[in-house]
């Protein structure tokens, strides 16, 4: 049994931390928050030149081959930052989509431009309301030419390639790559600010196929991977909550003594540490699935996902409970992390579009 | 990251297998084996043979030391050894409290010549041991228990009243704290000791639980002389001792508590609800998830403090979410099957009503789990303080003599 991290990998995070301790404070999350960048082109720079975003990447697309358990413990502390840079949309889904269904020509021509950060890349999928499912695409494909609208678009503003899911003539979904200039792409105002969001809408733009995988399973692959890599920047944001709000419960004093010391900041904490605890143990289980690329890879995502949503919403709203006023103030961080919890809840579908998918999942390997 | 043994873990597991194979029957995935009660007769005998068959196979004792006639091996294996016998049905629950507290507590203190006569019989099942901690007034607040002790002679007198001591009927032995100084602060006037529980005025009766069952006992004592050299620790220090007994709380010792997740599923597809199978309902779909989710973080939980055990880390406080966890969804799940089962939920006859009367069982037994061996409360004071580094609460009572302390009237 070795159900854990190796030493390299721990060094890594470790270095990781402490490099986003010092070069994305707050303040830098800020700066998207208050408008003034969708992203910070400065810190995608350091990252990209440090590796990270090619970390799963094979060392033969300009990756730096870390695996997939590097990506994991990477993703963490991106989420612990509340990173203001398009890692997930590039990292988890772009570039995962090329590695599946890709030819060995797109692999070559795209991914070390993703791996190196030259390139941004983005994943399409949501049309409007509604959970992901097969009903939902109506983008087309005609003799190559894209057309349909889709919203919202994580890092579609910034984005130079899209990964699009629609459907073709023969209304068979697949995966379509499409160069963003094309696109007509206005921003979104959204709820998380740190996070570049645009509406997608293509009219006859040029798109190439990833062959190698097509239909609603190649799309719901994507999730499913993309699923347990969103788990661990759940995880990593649900612990930088928990200490805000133990850090704080320390610190402030009230009928004359520190808040942290009355019970019921105590069992309000230790709910959201159990919440926390299990879902890094089900986002572990994610990780030897996403490195062993094993059949219980989609159960394993599911329960992931189900599991860091709930730790992240109940730490990031425990965290403002436990700060009272000053926690539902703009000047205090309590409010990033609430609303980068809202909206990595939402990316890839809500819960319960993952509690549904758990399910089947559940009944599909008890009918085997 | 990978879930194998290292080749002396597979080796042993191999063995605790095989042993268990020749002589344990495997469990199926029909109807429980509900332990309704405490055991009776022929349970008993049952329990203390298959002890000694353990003991004989080098199977109990596995993390003790090789001069209490353990193996020594790290806690790892015993935990090996516990997840191989969770797969079989052999009667369980007898001597938990003794093998995993009472004499890990005597090592600690217990005399060279007391440690020769007690812990091999143990050991091999012929003697039961029960601990008597809990009272009336002193739960939670273990410390504020008021049974007391006064020295005469060579003995001490007993006087007062233990509660929630499981097994207490069928034990030979018991470990007990009690107070031997009223005028200090609670936490000094304790002693601990342990005695023979067929000493003259001691008096077990069951407690008749909400349940419909007996499991528990109150155990009064009226003049009960204890020998002095049956002490464990000084005179004054017996919170001390408490605490060496509690840290020695079993390590994930499983008999996973039925109905679980899986036997939710099977339900939800046996009943109807709006006319399809329960388990087509998205409200039932999203409980089944959550439940899973939680059953799942429990298990690699326990997975990571594997690996820590393996690495030769000792493990902290922070295990005390499992039963955290565990009870209250117990509770959650048994009522909510109910639910499904529409009116005939409340109905309490194992033949007519689904999964053998399981969740009605659980129903009445669980709120004893959200209580027993450290309520809810108290765990999420363990964790806030202990893992989570919170301040302590203030106390009011702790530098004031224990007599002097405000009891309600109760």
């Amino acid at each position: 049994m070795n159900f854990d991290f190796s030493d390299d990998l721990k060094q890594v995070r470790d270095h990781a931390r402490g490099f986003l301790r010092d070069e994305c404070p707050a303040s830098l999350v800020r700066r998207s928050l208050d408008g003034e960048a969708p992203y910070s082109e400065a810190l995608w720079r350091e990252i990209a030149g440090m590796g990270w975003i090619g970390a799963a990447i094979p060392e033969e697309y300009g990756g730096a081959g870390l695996g997939y358990e590097g990506l994991c413990v990477l993703a963490e502390e991106m989420g612990r930052v509340v990173a203001p840079v398009p890692f997930a949309s590039c990292a988890y889904l772009a570039a995962e989509a090329i590695l599946l269904a890709g030819t060995e020509a797109q692999k070559h021509e795209f991914l070390p431009g993703l791996a190196d950060g030259s390139t941004i890349g983005c994943f399409a999928l949501a049309e409007g309301n509604g959970n992901p499912s097969p009903a939902a695409i109506r983008a087309r494909v005609i003799k190559g030419e894209l057309s349909g609208a889709k919203w919202p678009v994580a890092d579609g503003g910034i984005a130079d390639i899209a990964i699009i899911a629609a459907r073709d003539e023969a209304d068979e979904i697949g995966l379509y790559l499409v160069r963003c200039r094309a696109i007509d792409r206005k921003p979104l105002r959204t709820l998380d600010p740190t996070r570049d969001q645009a509406r997608f809408d293509c009219d006859e733009v040029p798109a190439e196929k990833l062959p190698l995988a097509t239909g609603w399973e190649a799309v719901q692959r994507v999730l499913d991977r993309a699923a347990i890599l969103f788990a661990f920047e759940q995880v990593g944001g649900a612990e930088a909550s928990l200490d805000m709000a133990k850090a704080y419960a320390m610190e402030r004093f009230a009928f004359g003594r520190p808040i942290g010391s009355f019970q019921a900041i105590k069992h309000k904490l230790t709910d959201v540490y159990v919440a926390l605890e299990l879902a890094r143990s089900n986002a572990y289980y994610g990780a030897w699935a996403l490195s062993a690329d094993a059949a219980e890879l989609p159960l394993a995502a599911a329960t992931a996902r189900v599991s860091a949503t709930e730790a992240f919403h109940i730490a990031s709203k425990e965290n403002i409970q436990t700060h009272g006023g000053v926690g539902f103030t703009w000047a205090f961080d309590c409010h990033l992390y609430y609303r980068r919890s809202k909206q990595l809840g939402l990316r890839l579908g809500g819960a319960p579009f993952w509690k549904n998918r758990l399910v089947d999942l559940l009944e599909t390997r008890n009918a085997a | 990251m990978d879930f194998n043994d290292t080749p002396e873990e597979a080796e042993f597991r191999a063995q605790a297998r095989a042993f268990l194979k020749a002589n344990a029957q495997p469990k199926g995935t029909g109807r429980p084996t509900l332990r309704l009660g405490g055991m009776v007769g022929e349970e008993v005998t049952r329990a203390k043979a298959w002890q000694a068959k353990k003991a004989a196979a080098g199977f109990a004792g596995i993390a003790w030391p090789k001069r209490f006639g353990g193996r020594e091996l790290s806690s790892i294996f015993q935990v090996i050894y516990n997840q191989e016998e969770e797969d079989f049905t052999v009667p369980r629950g007898l001597f938990e409290i003794g093998l995993g507290m009472c004499i890990p507590t005597m090592m600690a203190y217990a005399k060279p010549e007391q440690l020769e006569r007690y812990v091999a019989p143990a050991l091999r099942g012929e003697e039961v041991w029960c601990q008597l901690f809990s009272e009336p007034a002193g739960g939670s607040d273990l410390a504020a228990l008021r049974t007391k002790a006064e020295r005469d002679g060579d003995d001490w007198v007993i006087n007062g009243q233990k509660i929630w001591t499981s097994g207490a009927h069928l034990s030979d032995f018991g470990i007990i704290v009690v107070r031997t100084d009223p005028n200090v602060p609670k936490h000094e006037g304790l002693t601990f000791f342990f005695l023979d529980m067929k000493s003259p005025g001691v008096d077990i009766r069951s407690i008749h639980q909400m349940s419909g069952t007996r499991h528990f006992n109150e155990v009064f004592f009226d003049d009960v002389r204890i020998p002095d050299s049956q002490r464990l620790g000084q005179v004054g220090q017996g919170w001390r001792v408490s605490l060496t007994t509690l840290m020695n709380e079993r390590l994930a010792v499983g008999d996973p508590a039925r109905p679980d997740v899986d036997d939710l599923v099977a339900l939800s597809r046996n009943l109807i609800l709006d006319g399809k199978p329960a388990i087509e309902n998205q409200a039932v779909r999203e409980r089944i998830a959550e439940w899973y989710a939680k059953a799942q973080g429990l298990k690699f939980t326990k997975f990571r403090t594997m690996t820590a055990l393996s690495k030769g880390e000792t493990p902290g406080p922070e295990n005390s979410i499992h039963k955290l966890v565990n009870a209250s969804k117990l509770q959650d799940i048994a009522s909510y099957g109910m639910d499904l089962m529409g009116e005939a939920g409340m109905v309490q006859d194992d033949d007519l009503v689904e999964a053998w009367g399981m969740f009605q069982s659980a129903l009445l037994s669980s709120p004893s789990a959200r209580i027993a061996g450290g309520s809810d409360e108290i765990l999420k004071n363990i964790i806030a303080e202990r893992v989570l580094g919170l301040p302590a609460d203030i106390r009011v009572d702790k530098n004031r003599a224990f007599n002097t302390v405000p009891t309600g009237n109760r």
